[in-house]
């Protein structure tokens, strides 16, 4: 479980948290939503240490990470996979390497199974004949999944997921969010997606969650999201410029 | 001048000042950071193995050519003026000496800065900007062990090894000239530097092209580390570092020669 307490953050003067409260629940797909530069990403490196908050807790598994570090903060890195906003794979390795990259280095697995591990992950992104190219030679689509396929194979209890399918094709966006689905049926994982897919997200997340000034705004199930009173929610989700939003 | 506007000047002053005290502070941290990972397992040879290729053996071609044109110049150069004393018989010496004492580490590491420094600021500050370096940190993996240290072993390693082409290449180059050209004697060339060589010299220019891999290494390696924003923050970075890998070669240069190693 993920639980954040009162986070808040800012840069030199700009605040970026303020004061924000979530929950995950075992095994749940939360989706966050919320205006572009309103601090999702920021929101998202603080569960994994990368920024520290100015105040506030981050809960996982009921252990703070926010007075953590070194090792113990590594430990809880460990059970967490992440996709990140434009792929973040190394590009001095290969797809294959990338996706096999997690289990060389983290885990004692011996070759063959490595081995049998990445061709079974390239095959669930459907990218099977992709393993020898860099990820410089592929398009921005396959690159997140790639991305989604390393993110997997440690098979984490704790997945996040930046943006997996910004500024891509309908269709291909339509079968990362099916991917995100099964895989999630297959490993039971806890997820948290960051999207601005609205309203494809509400068929794959459990439960969204909207950001807005530095706050968590409103909770609920797609289907309450959908007939959400709020104004702020009902205006984002309709995308439309009338209302009480203030642009970024 | 009004006393407000002295205020305001020493405030600047102030603050540039404590600006570059931070600046430095977050550079030896890292340095050290990275010093004391060096010595913890596991290590990554591939990726230093990878390193020392691209800061080592790409850069032979620019270290042969320098080399021997440094070589060659600075023989026609010394010759004239020796030949005014009459004592052109100490070209091999005077060459080899200021080869293997000064221009040998210091264009080496020069070199070496333009050519490979540069594109590992480019590299690392491209690996910052998108997102990868988290990546491996998300992964509970050290990014200094990955990135940063096998950077500064291959240069201690590359370093003075192309250190020791540069100044065997350059002292052919001034045999080239002085004997080929200018027509000494080829057994004088070498004689009179068996005499006047010592073991100190060259124990000279091997500190010094040691202490420049680390401060090439450790420079482009904390520049691209520590990347601003956007193409632009990279290209920024990769500029610095060039200029403060280059401007400290020298100072450090001067320093180690006047106090260190007389
Ligand atoms: N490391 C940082 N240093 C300073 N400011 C930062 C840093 N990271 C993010 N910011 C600022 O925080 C704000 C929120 O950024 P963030 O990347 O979280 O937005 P976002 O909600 O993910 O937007 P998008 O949907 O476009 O990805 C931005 O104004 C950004 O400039
Ligand atoms: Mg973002």
């Amino acid at each position: 479980m993920i639980e954040i307490v009162n986070l808040k953050k800012g840069f030199g003067k700009q605040r970026v948290l303020n004061g924000l409260n979530l929950k995950v629940l075992n095994k749940e797909l939360v989706a966050v939503i919320g205006q572009s530069g309103g601090g999702k990403s920021v929101l998202l490196k603080h569960l994994i240490g990368i920024i520290r908050p100015d105040e506030g807790k981050i809960l996982i598994e009921g252990v703070d990470i926010t007075g953590v570090g070194g090792k113990e903060l590594d430990r809880v890195r460990e059970r967490f996979g992440v996709v990140f906003q434009e792929g973040a794979l190394f590009d001095s390795l290969t797809v294959y390497e990338n996706i096999a990259f997690p289990l060389r280095e983290k885990t004692r697995m011996e070759k063959y199974e490595i081995e049998a591990r990445v061709i079974q992950g390239l095959e669930d992104v459907g990218l099977r004949e992709m393993g020898d190219k860099y990820p410089a030679e592929i398009s921005g689509g396959m690159k997140r999944r790639v991305a989604l396929a390393r993110a997997l194979i440690t098979e984490p209890a704790i997945v996040l997921f930046d943006e997996p399918t910004t500024g891509l094709d309908p269709i291909i966006s339509s079968s990362i969010h099916k991917l995100i689905t099964k895989t999630h049926k297959k490993y039971g994982f806890t997820g948290l997606i960051i999207s601005h897919e609205i309203p494809e997200i509400f068929e794959v997340a459990d439960k969204i969650a909207m950001l807005y000034n530095g706050t968590i705004i409103e909770t609920g199930h797609p289907e309450e999201f959908r007939h959400s009173d709020n104004p702020y929610v009902r205006q984002f989700i309709s995308g439309s410029l009338e209302g009480p939003i203030e642009l970024l | 001048m009004t006393i407000y506007d002295m205020t305001a000047c020493v405030r600047l002053i102030g603050a540039w000042f404590l600006g570059l005290l931070r600046e430095l502070g977050r550079m030896f941290l890292f340095l050290l950071d990275a010093l004391v990972t060096i010595f913890r397992p596991p290590f990554k040879f591939k990726m230093l193995m990878r390193q020392i290729r691209f800061l080592g053996s790409k850069s032979m071609v620019v270290i042969l050519l320098t080399g021997s044109f440094t070589g060659m110049v600075l023989a026609l150069q010394i010759y004239y003026t020796l030949r005014k004393f009459g004592s052109e018989a100490l070209l091999g010496p005077a060459v080899a000496l200021s080869i293997i004492r000064e221009l040998g580490p210091v264009l080496s590491a020069l070199m070496v800065t333009g050519r490979a420094g540069s594109a590992l600021t480019a590299e690392i500050g491209i690996m910052k900007i998108t997102e990868q370096i988290d990546a491996l940190t998300s992964m509970a993996l050290n990014p200094i062990r990955y990135l940063i240290v096998p950077n500064i072993v291959a240069a201690l390693i590359a370093f003075p090894l192309l250190t020791a082409i540069f100044d065997l290449i350059g002292i052919y180059g001034g045999y080239f000239v002085g004997v080929k050209l200018l027509g000494m004697s080829s057994g004088t060339y070498f004689s009179q530097m068996e005499t006047f060589l010592k073991m100190e010299d060259i124990r000279v220019g091997l500190y010094k092209s040691l202490s420049f891999g680390v401060i090439v290494s450790w420079v482009c390696c904390y520049k691209g580390y520590f990347t601003g924003y956007g193409a632009e923050g990279v290209s920024k970075a990769t500029t610095s570092a060039v200029v403060l890998s280059s401007v400290l070669i020298l100072i450090w240069d001067y320093f180690l020669g006047s106090v260190l190693l007389r």
